[in-house]
C-alpha cells in the first residue's frame, strides 16, 4: 500500500515538474514580443472570432505574438484593475464605456489622443468616440459600438393580430397584454435584470425614454426624480402584471437570448449580436427567420425612441512594456476591414461601413434600427466612482422589483448611499 | 547523551521554518491589514491619510453591514445545522449492516472530493430557471406547478445555496460520525441489548458518549469554515438578488477590490476576524475539554 | 447480533437507496449535460436522456491548438497541477520537522502549533490586501510560484497537524535506542521515522494536494492569465454568465473534478482515519 502511495506522489511530482518546465521552455522559444490582451467571453465577437482576428494580426505582424485572455463581463473591471498592480499584467484591455473616468483618474490606460490619425478621427462615427473619452482626452479606440434594441417574434405578433411593433413603451405593454391574454406565451417580455450591470443597461434605456437623468449639473444624483422613477415604475408594473418574465431578475443577456430564441418570449431587449444568432442560426435558435428588430421604444411627448450607450473600447495599459506593439494591435482590431468582416455580430464603428452592401446585406432591418438608435445613445453617468453608484442602483432596482420598497423610495435610498455608504 | 537545553533548542530549530513561514504569510499581512484599516488607502495607490477609527465607525453605523452579518449567520446556521442532522442520520444508516454498504460509503467521497467551484457551477446549472434539472424534476413529479427562479428570488436564493453547500459537506460530518460510531465497543452494544434498553436509551447511554466529541469538533470546524464562505456564493449569485446572499467575505471583496477601498475593506475584514476569533476560542476550549490540549 | 425485523430491513434499504440517489443525482446530471446537444439541453419539458451522445466538448477542451479554448483550459489545468504540487512539497518540507519536533517535545512547541493551526481559521479576506500589495511590489503577481507560496499558509498548518498525530504513534523507544547507538537525527529519520510514517506522509500529501486544487479566492485575485490562472478560476470564468453553452461548463466541471475524485476514492480508508485526527478540509 505504502509503495503505491509513494509512487503516486512521485508521479505527481515528476509530472508537475515536467509540465512546469515545459511551460518555461515554451516561453523562451516565443517570438520577439508577446502582448497580453484581456477580452470578455461574450457572443458579440465571440471568443473564436477574437482568436481568429488575433491570428490574422499575428500573420500580418511576424514578431508579435498575442495571448488573448477571456473573462466574463462581471470580472472584466476587477481583473483590469487587479492586473494593474501586477506590473506584468495586460498590455491591451477591453473596457466598458463607463470606465474611462475611473481608469483615467487612476492612470490605468494610456492617453492615446495624439496617436489617433486624422483619417481615424474622420472615419469613425462621432457618437462612437464618446466611448473612450474623458475630459477631452481619448484613452483607446471604440471597438464594439452597441446599444440595446427591441427584438420581437414576428410570428407571435402576427398570431396576436398586431400589425406593427410598438413605438412607445406604453404600446409595448398593451401589445404584451394582448399576447398574454391570447395565451401565445406566458410571459411576453424578457429582460436582463440580474443584479449586475446588465440591469442598469435596461434601466438606462427606460430612463432615456422617460426623459430622466442620472446626475444633475452639480454631479449630484438625480435618478430619484421624474424620469428615473418613471423608468423603474414601468419595470415594476410590467412585472406585477405578469407581462415581464419573472425570471428576468436572474437573467443576463445570454439567458435573454436563450429564452427569446426558444420562442418563449414575444419581446426582448438585447444587444446587436442577438439578431443574427436568433434569426439566422438554426443550431442556436428555434425561431430562425421570425425575428424583427427596431429601436427601443420612446414615451409619448418625451422621446421617439430610446437607447443606452453600451459600447466598449480597446485601450493600452500604462504598465505595458510594449505600448507601440499593443497600439498596433488595437488599431488592427478596430480597423474597418476587420470590423466589416465580422459585422454579423457587431456593427462597425466606421461611418462608411453602413452604406457598404457587404456589411448591410441580410441584416437590413438591423442596420436600419442601428442608424436611428446609434444616434440617440444615452450615456450612463461619467464618474470615477461609477462602480459604487451602479451597485447602489442595482440594489435599488431589485428592492423595488421585489416590492420591498416603492420605486421612489428605493431610488432615494440609492441616491443617499451614493455619497458613500457601504 | 545530549542535554535538555540542546534538545529544546533543536526542537525549536526544527519548528522554525514553519513558524517563520506563518509569520511571513499570515502574521505580517494581518498586522498590515490592521494598519491599513485606519487609513483611506486605495487599491491602486495614491495618497494615504490616517483616518483613525473613521472606517470602523462608518461600517458599524451602516445598516447594510448588519444585513450582511445576518445573512452570513443565517447561512452558517442553516448549512451547518442541516449538515449535522443529515450527516448524523447518514452515519447511523451506514453503521447498519446491509448489502452495498461499501458502495454507498464510497459514494460519500464523491461530493467531498468535488472542488467547491465545480460544485457551485453544477448547482447553478441545476437551478437554471428555464433549462435546469431542478425545475424539470419537481414539475414532472408534480411538486411545483410552475418553473421558479430559485437563485433569482431573495426568498429562495440563500436556501438554494445552502442546499448546494450541504450536499457537498454533509458527507464529511457523516464520515467523522461513522468513524466514531464504529469505535463503540461491540460488547457495550451487546450488553445494552441484553439489558433490554430501548433503541433511544441505548443510543443515549452507549453510543452518544462516543459520538459527541468528534461531532463537536466537526461541527465547530464547519461553522468556522462556513463563516468565511466566499467561493460558492461568488459563483452562484455574487451576492444577489437584492443582496439576499451577500456575506461578509463578499462585502469585503466588493469594497476592497471592486471599489478599491482597501482601507474600508480592511476594517470590515478585521471585524470579521474578531468574530471568528470568538469562534476559534470556542473551538480551542472544546479541544481542551477533550484533553487534547494539556 | 439481533435479528432484524423485515420492516426494519426494508426501511434500511429504502434509506440507503435514497441516500445513494441524493449523492449521485447531481453528478449524473452534470455528466449527462456534458454529452448532450445544446438543443436537447434547452428543450422544455427537459429531455433527460440525450438523443445522441456527443463527446465533442471533451475533444474541444482537451485539444491544444494555438489560441483555442482547449489551450486555455489545459493551461489552467497545468497551472493547478504545478501550484498544487509545489505547495504540497513545500508544505511537507516544513511540516515534517515541525510535526516531529512538536510530537517529541510536549512543551511550548505544542502551544506554538496550536497557534499555527488556529491561523488556519482566519478568513483569507483579512490577509489578502497586504499580500496583494506585497506581491505587486515584488512584481510577483500572476505567477504559479507566488501562488504556491501563498497556498503554503493553508497547507502547512494542516499537514503539520496530520503528521504530528502519526508521529505520535511511533514508539519513542525505537528512536531513543537508535540515538543511544550513536545515530544522527537525519539517519534516524531516514531509517526509522519516515519509513514508518510512509503511508501517513503520502496521505497527508494527497490531502494537501486536494486543498490546493480546491482553492479559489487567492487564485481569483492573484492570477490574471494563462501563465498562472488555475482551474477553479477558469471554471468560474466559464460559468460567469455570458456564455450559455451549458454543456461546455458541465464538461469543464467533470474534467476538473476527475483528479480529486479519483484521489478521494483511492484514499477512502485513510481518509476516514485522517478525518478523525483533526477534521480535514472544509
Amino acid at each position: 500500500m505504502s509503495g503505491k502511495f509513494q509512487s503516486l506522489i512521485m508521479q505527481a511530482i515528476i509530472g508537475g515538474g515536467l509540465l512546469a518546465g515545459g511551460q518555461m521552455i515554451g516561453h523562451g522559444a516565443l517570438a520577439d514580443t508577446t502582448i497580453n490582451a484581456l477580452f470578455m467571453s461574450q457572443a458579440a465577437y465571440s471568443e473564436s472570432d477574437v482568436r481568429a482576428m488575433t491570428a490574422d494580426f499575428e500573420k500580418a505582424n511576424p514578431g508579435i505574438k498575442v495571448n488573448a485572455e477571456f473573462v466574463p463581463y462581471e470580472g472584466l473591471h476587477d481583473k483590469t484593475t487587479l492586473a494593474q498592480g501586477a506590473g506584468s499584467g495586460y498590455d491591451v484591455v477591453l473596457f466598458d464605456v463607463i470606465w474611462p473616468a475611473e481608469f483615467a483618474e487612476n492612470k490605468v490606460l494610456v492617453d492615446v489622443t495624439d496617436k489617433i490619425t486624422p483619417e481615424m478621427k474622420k472615419g469613425v462615427l462621432p457618437g462612437a468616440w464618446t466611448t473612450v473619452e474623458y475630459k477631452g482626452h481619448r484613452y483607446g479606440m471604440p471597438w464594439i459600438l452597441d446599444t440595446k434594441y427591441l427584438f420581437y417574434n414576428t410570428e407571435i405578433l402576427k398570431k396576436a393580430g398586431i400589425a406593427h411593433p410598438p413605438k412607445t413603451w406604453a404600446e409595448l405593454e398593451k401589445q404584451a397584454e394582448i399576447i398574454k391574454n391570447k395565451k401565445l406565451v406566458e410571459f411576453p417580455i424578457v429582460w436582463s435584470w440580474a443584479q449586475a450591470e446588465a440591469a442598469i443597461c435596461d434601466y438606462t434605456t427606460l430612463v432615456a425614454a422617460y426623459g430622466g437623468k442620472f446626475l444633475d449639473e452639480s454631479g449630484k444624483p438625480a435618478f430619484q426624480t421624474d424620469g428615473g422613477v418613471d423608468a423603474l415604475k414601468y419595470m415594476v408594473e410590467t412585472t406585477d402584471k405578469g407581462l415581464t418574465n419573472p425570471h428576468s431578475k436572474e437573467y443576463l443577456e445570454e439567458d435573454v437570448r436563450r429564452v427569446f430564441s426558444s420562442g418563449d418570449a414575444a419581446f426582448a431587449l438585447n444587444w446587436t449580436y442577438m439578431y443574427n444568432m436568433a434569426n439566422g442560426d438554426p443550431k442556436e435558435s428555434k425561431i430562425v427567420g421570425k425575428v424583427g428588430v427596431v429601436p427601443a421604444p420612446g414615451v409619448a411627448g418625451k422621446s421617439e425612441a430610446s437607447a443606452v450607450n453600451g459600447s466598449m473600447g480597446l485601450g493600452v495599459t500604462t504598465t505595458s512594456k510594449h505600448p507601440d506593439d499593443a497600439w498596433k494591435y488595437v488599431v488592427f482590431m478596430t480597423s474597418q476591414d476587420v470590423q466589416n468582416k465580422y459585422a454579423k455580430l457587431s456593427l462597425p464603428i466606421w461611418a462608411s461601413s453602413y452604406s457598404d452592401p457587404a456589411v448591410t446585406k441580410g441584416q437590413e432591418s438591423l442596420v436600419a434600427a442601428a442608424k436611428k438608435s446609434l444616434g440617440i445613445m444615452f450615456p450612463r453617468p461619467t464618474t470615477p466612482t461609477y462602480q459604487q453608484l451602479s451597485t447602489q442602483l442595482q440594489q435599488a432596482l431589485h428592492t423595488a422589483l421585489l416590492k420591498s420598497a416603492s420605486p421612489a423610495d428605493a431610488l432615494q435610498t440609492a441616491a443617499d448611499a451614493a455619497g458613500g455608504g457601504l | 547523551m545530549m542535554n535538555g537545553n540542546w534538545m529544546s533548542l533543536r526542537s525549536w530549530l526544527l519548528l522554525a521554518p514553519l513558524l517563520a513561514l506563518m509569520t511571513f504569510i499570515i502574521g505580517w499581512p494581518l498586522a498590515k491589514t490592521v494598519a491599513v484599516s485606519f487609513t483611506d488607502a486605495k487599491l491602486l495607490g495614491g495618497d494615504v491619510h490616517w483616518l483613525g477609527l473613521a472606517n470602523y465607525q462608518k461600517v458599524l453605523a451602516a445598516p447594510a453591514f448588519y444585513e450582511v452579518v445576518w445573512t452570513t449567520i443565517r447561512f452558517v446556521l442553516i448549512s451547518v445545522g442541516a449538515e449535522f442532522l443529515l450527516g448524523l442520520l447518514a452515519a447511523l444508516l451506514l453503521d447498519q449492516k446491509f448489502h452495498g454498504r461499501g458502495i454507498v460509503r464510497a459514494l460519500m467521497i464523491l461530493p467531498w472530493a468535488l472542488p467547491t467551484v465545480v460544485n457551485a457551477t453544477m448547482w447553478r446549472l441545476i437551478y437554471n430557471p428555464d433549462f435546469g434539472a431542478f425545475n424539470a424534476l419537481f414539475t414532472q413529479l408534480g411538486l411545483i406547478d410552475a418553473y421558479r427562479s430559485w437563485l433569482g428570488e431573495p426568498g429562495s436564493a440563500l436556501y438554494a445555496i445552502c442546499l448546494a453547500d450541504v450536499w457537498k459537506n454533509f458527507p464529511l460530518v457523516a464520515l467523522i460520525a461513522l468513524a466514531a460510531l464504529q469505535s463503540v465497543p461491540r460488547e457495550l452494544r451487546a450488553a445494552a441489548v441484553i439489558d433490554g434498553a430501548g433503541p433511544w436509551s441505548r443510543f443515549r447511554a452507549v453510543i452518544l458518549p462516543y459520538l459527541i466529541g468528534p461531532l463537536t469538533v466537526a461541527v465547530v470546524l464547519r461553522i468556522i469554515e462556513a463563516f468565511k464562505v466566499f467561493d460558492i456564493i461568488w459563483v452562484m449569485t455574487r451576492g444577489g438578488p437584492a443582496n439576499s446572499t451577500k456575506t461578509i467575505s463578499i462585502l469585503v471583496y466588493q469594497q476592497a477590490f471592486s471599489f478599491q477601498q482597501a482601507g474600508l475593506g480592511g476594517s470590515i475584514a478585521l471585524i470579521m476576524v474578531l468574530i471568528s476569533a470568538l469562534l476559534i476560542t470556542g473551538y480551542v476550549t472544546i479541544l481542551r475539554k477533550q484533553g487534547e490540549l494539556k | 447480533m439481533e435479528r432484524r425485523n423485515p420492516w426494519v430491513s426494508f426501511f434500511v434499504y429504502a434509506c440507503a437507496l435514497l441516500l445513494a440517489l441524493f449523492l449521485l443525482a447531481p453528478i449524473l446530471w452534470m455528466l449527462i449535460m456534458s454529452v448532450s446537444s445544446t438543443n436537447d439541453l434547452t428543450t422544455i419539458p427537459l429531455r433527460w436522456i440525450p438523443e445522441q451522445i456527443d463527446f465533442h466538448r471533451y475533444i474541444e477542451l482537451l485539444t491544444v491548438a494555438e489560441n483555442s479554448a482547449g489551450k486555455a483550459f489545459l493551461a489552467s489545468m497545468r497551472n493547478s497541477l504545478a501550484v498544487a504540487t509545489m505547495a504540497t512539497l513545500g508544505a511537507l518540507l516544513v511540516a515534517i520537522p515541525g510535526a516531529w519536533s512538536v510530537s517529541r517535545s510536549p512543551g511550548r512547541q505544542r502551544l506554538a502549533l496550536y497557534a499555527v493551526v488556529a491561523t488556519y481559521m482566519l478568513p483569507p479576506v483579512a490577509l489578502v490586501v497586504p499580500i496583494y500589495f506585497a506581491l505587486s511590489a515584488l512584481g510577483a503577481l500572476n505567477s504559479v510560484f507566488s501562488l504556491a507560496v501563498v497556498y503554503l499558509s493553508i497547507l502547512a498548518p494542516f499537514t503539520t497537524w496530520l503528521l504530528k498525530s502519526s508521529f505520535d504513534n511511533i514508539p519513542q523507544e525505537i528512536e531513543l535506542a537508535a540515538m543511544i547507538d550513536g545515530a544522527r537525527l537525519d539517519q534516524i529519520w531516514r531509517r526509522i521515522t519516515l519509513p514508518l510514517t510512509g503511508p501517513a506522509l503520502a496521505t497527508g500529501g494527497l490531502f494537501a494536494f486536494l486543498l490546493a486544487w480546491d482553492e479559489f479566492f487567492y487564485a481569483l485575485l492573484f492570477t490574471a492569465d494563462q501563465r498562472a490562472k488555475t482551474l477553479t478560476v477558469a471554471i468560474a470564468d466559464l460559468a460567469g454568465g455570458r456564455v450559455s453553452d451549458y454543456g461546455l461548463i458541465a464538461t469543464a466541471g467533470v474534467l476538473a473534478a476527475l483528479p480529486p475524485v479519483l484521489i478521494g476514492f483511492f484514499l477512502q480508508k485513510s481518509l476516514i482515519a485522517g478525518l478523525t485526527t483533526g477534521g480535514v478540509k472544509g
